[in-house]
């Protein structure tokens, strides 16, 4: 009874509220489809990202390779003799940082 | 006809308008029925069903940890590739397809379709393992029915031979096979993780459910190797081991005071890479699969116990007369040394005789406490898979031939580790450490041996080898002093020593004042005429530590020349900068 009085003190109560409810319940509707497409979107976007991670995994493990292939020291060695004709230090000096000088090292 | 049409409706019989009222009712629960039984009490089976199309569950792989040196350069890597594979019956149903896929594989048309045949009813036939991601899309071009490609991945082996017996490799499967990839599998293998997502009609990821599990990557191995001394290593050890026609030989190079293994090597070598490149006698890794009977350079270690427990004094000499001494039946012989020598001689020439009468003057409880101590017959625990075990029989059995042939090295066996943790004993003043080929966070206490005033002495002894008139005189390193004994040692084949076959062996350190390195070079059965370790292994020996002590920026052994206070550092640095810039031939 107290409710029937309720709602006819506000004016045009009757319908109002219901209807602003209404009003929210499709705006929070609208609300959801707009977020589930975000989410859809960022996960589409996580996806590539991760994609894109192990490419590059991919290539940084070939590049790691790679440079330790041309690296091998065989490989130096042999182009250094050859090609630039060079030998094994024979004569040299070890000088350590505080300045003290070893004894030079010859053959 | 109309008007009775148009009564009819007014005029139903009673049971027919009942029938068709109770039919739509019935249909009607039906209809209800049904939705209540879909909506709520099957709701979980239909939910499932309906995920099962939309749902996948994606696996992660957990890559396998790489193997570093010290200084991080890679030793083992692991890089992705592909697997193709074919569904044999449809492939064989597209005759179209097959002489490009015949092509791809360099294969005969008919070769791949007998192939394919013979595994008709099979869902799952490889067709070409772990090749390039590159080449695999060549495969996957041809977008030829029932063939597909499978992600793996493969161990890459960039230092090849020269770390070969340390790394060791894994098999197509990547689990590992020798060396470091099977002591050290269960951390580098990683544990592959999967993760459900839910996909749309395209095949996209659209969401991701909670249900994951995280990959656990391997983790890597770091090695106490250094790699530019570990190739250093085995370049000299492959090419004195082809010069000397030995039929193999190893190399150690070790941290005198942290037992940190820097280089080791073992010929013959193979390729990690190529699975076709392996037979049982390149597979075994000398360094730590071979046990041998030390000979003359257990003698150090005698001579270290006999002045610690002052059987002998630092002056003691003996009188080996013409060389021959006999013990029981046995007659020991010398081929180097007659008369008297005080302990430096008796170690520079090797005397045999002289380490009979010292050890029998100590008697078979002292010597054998003594090889003891130095770690004889105590497993290494490297990190290096199989290794081989030493035998030291107890001094219990020991009669007077047994002790006078251990105190020069015969009658028990050891691997050349173990010869290595007891020089780094006397190179480190007495104190021997835990020798590694892993890379450890704290490191574990040495053990006293000897003090460290008897390991200083026996250092000294020791430079006598490599000086003039010592059996080394090839191992000397110029601008460093070395200390280090040969070892001659017959190979014993079925319980007979074979005439004419032997191992050559040199261990060392340097610099003698202060050693930082420990080196052991063994060549095994030099056939080219030489076999005195003093000829065959100590100029290998010389080479590597020579470079390693310029690698690792060693001091040269004399004392520093001071500089003087006046001078600035940088007019002193000027002469040392044009040393170094300078190259002598």
């Amino acid at each position: 009874m107290s409710a029937q009085t309720n709602q006819t003190s506000i004016p045009g109560g009757g319908t109002l509220l219901p209807l602003t409810l209404a009003l929210f319940v499709m705006l929070s509707a609208l609300a959801v489809v707009q977020i589930k497409h975000r989410h859809r979107t960022l996960t589409t976007q996580l996806e590539t990202a991760r994609g894109e991670h192990d490419r590059l995994e991919l290539e940084w493990a070939q590049l790691q390779l790679e440079e330790a292939t041309l690296a091998q020291h065989g490989r130096v060695d042999a182009l250094a003799r050859s090609q630039f004709g060079m030998i094994d230090p024979l004569d040299y000096r070890i000088v350590d940082a505080a300045g003290g000088v070893a004894p030079q090292v010859r053959p | 006809m109309s008007a009775a049409t148009r009564a009819k409706p007014e005029m139903p019989d009673a049971w027919r308008r009942r029938a068709a009222l109770g039919l739509m009712t019935a249909f009607a629960l039906a209809v209800f029925g049904r939705a209540f039984y879909l909506q709520v009490v099957d709701k979980d089976f239909l939910n499932r069903e309906g995920d099962r199309r939309h749902i996948r569950t994606v696996s992660v792989p957990g890559h396998r940890g790489a193997v570093r040196d010290r200084r991080g350069e890679p030793l083992a890597l692991s890089a992705p590739v592909d697997s193709i594979w074919v569904l044999p019956s449809e492939l064989l149903d597209a005759p179209p397809y097959m002489a490009a896929m015949a092509n791809l594989l360099s294969l005969k048309p008919r070769e791949l379709e007998k192939y394919l045949r013979a595994r008709d009813d099979k869902q799952f036939v490889y067709l070409k393992r772990q090749i390039d991601p590159d080449e695999a899309k060549r495969f996957l071009a041809l977008k030829a029915p029932g063939v597909f490609a499978q992600r793996e991945y493969r161990r890459y082996y960039p230092a090849a031979e020269v770390a070969a017996h340390v790394v060791g490799f894994t098999d197509l499967d990547g689990k590992g096979q020798e060396g470091i990839e099977v002591t050290r599998d269960a951390s580098l293998r990683g544990a592959p993780g999967s993760r459900r997502v839910i996909r749309d009609r395209a095949g996209h990821v659209i969401e991701d459910t909670d249900d994951i599990k995280e990959a656990q990557p391997g983790t890597d191995a770091n090695l106490t190797l250094d790699l530019r001394l570990q190739y250093l290593a085995y370049r000299e050890l492959k090419s004195a081991v082809a010069e000397n026609h030995a039929k193999g030989g190893l190399i150690i190079v070790a941290d005198a005071a942290s037992g940190d293994i820097l280089a080791v090597a073992s010929q013959p070598g193979y390729n990690p890479n190529r699975p076709d490149d392996r037979d049982a006698a390149s597979l075994r890794n000398r360094a730590v699969n071979d046990s041998f009977e030390p000979g003359s350079t257990i003698k150090p270690l005698l001579i270290a116990q006999a002045l610690e427990t002052r059987a002998i004094s630092p002056d003691y000499s003996v009188d080996i007369g013409p060389g021959t001494f006999k013990v029981g039946t046995m007659t020991v012989r010398d081929e180097h040394a007659t008369g008297v020598l005080d302990l430096g001689k008796l170690l520079a020439k090797s005397s045999n005789v002289g380490a009979a009468k010292v050890g029998l003057l100590m008697g078979p409880e002292s010597v054998w406490a003594g090889y003891q101590k130095f770690g004889i017959g105590e497993p290494v625990g490297s990190g290096l898979p199989g290794e081989a075990p030493s035998v030291l029989r107890p001094y219990s059995e020991w009669g007077p031939i047994a002790t006078a042939t251990a105190s020069f090295g015969y009658g028990l066996t050891v691997n050349a580790l173990q010869l290595v943790r007891a020089y780094c004993a006397i190179a480190n003043d007495g104190l021997m450490p835990q020798l590694s080929i892993l890379r450890r966070n704290n490191a574990i206490p040495p053990q006293r041996t000897v003090s460290a005033q008897t390991a200083r002495t026996v250092r000294r002894l020791l430079e006598g080898v490599t000086a003039a008139g010592g059996t080394a005189t090839r191992a000397a390193i110029p601008g460093y002093r070395v200390a280090g004994k040969t070892g001659t040692v017959k190979k014993n084949a079925n319980g007979a020593y074979v005439e004419g076959v032997h191992q050559s062996v040199f261990i060392g350190m340097m610099p003698a004042e202060h050693p930082r390195l420990v080196g052991l070079v063994m060549i095994d059965e030099p056939g080219a005429g030489e076999y005195f370790g003093g000829f065959v292994s100590a100029p290998v020996f010389s080479r590597v530590l020579a470079g390693a002590a310029r690698l690792l920026q060693i001091q040269p052994d004399e004392m520093p020349v001071p500089v003087p206070k006046t001078q600035t550092a940088s007019a002193a640095l000027i002469p040392a900068v044009a040393a170094i810039g300078g190259v002598r031939p």
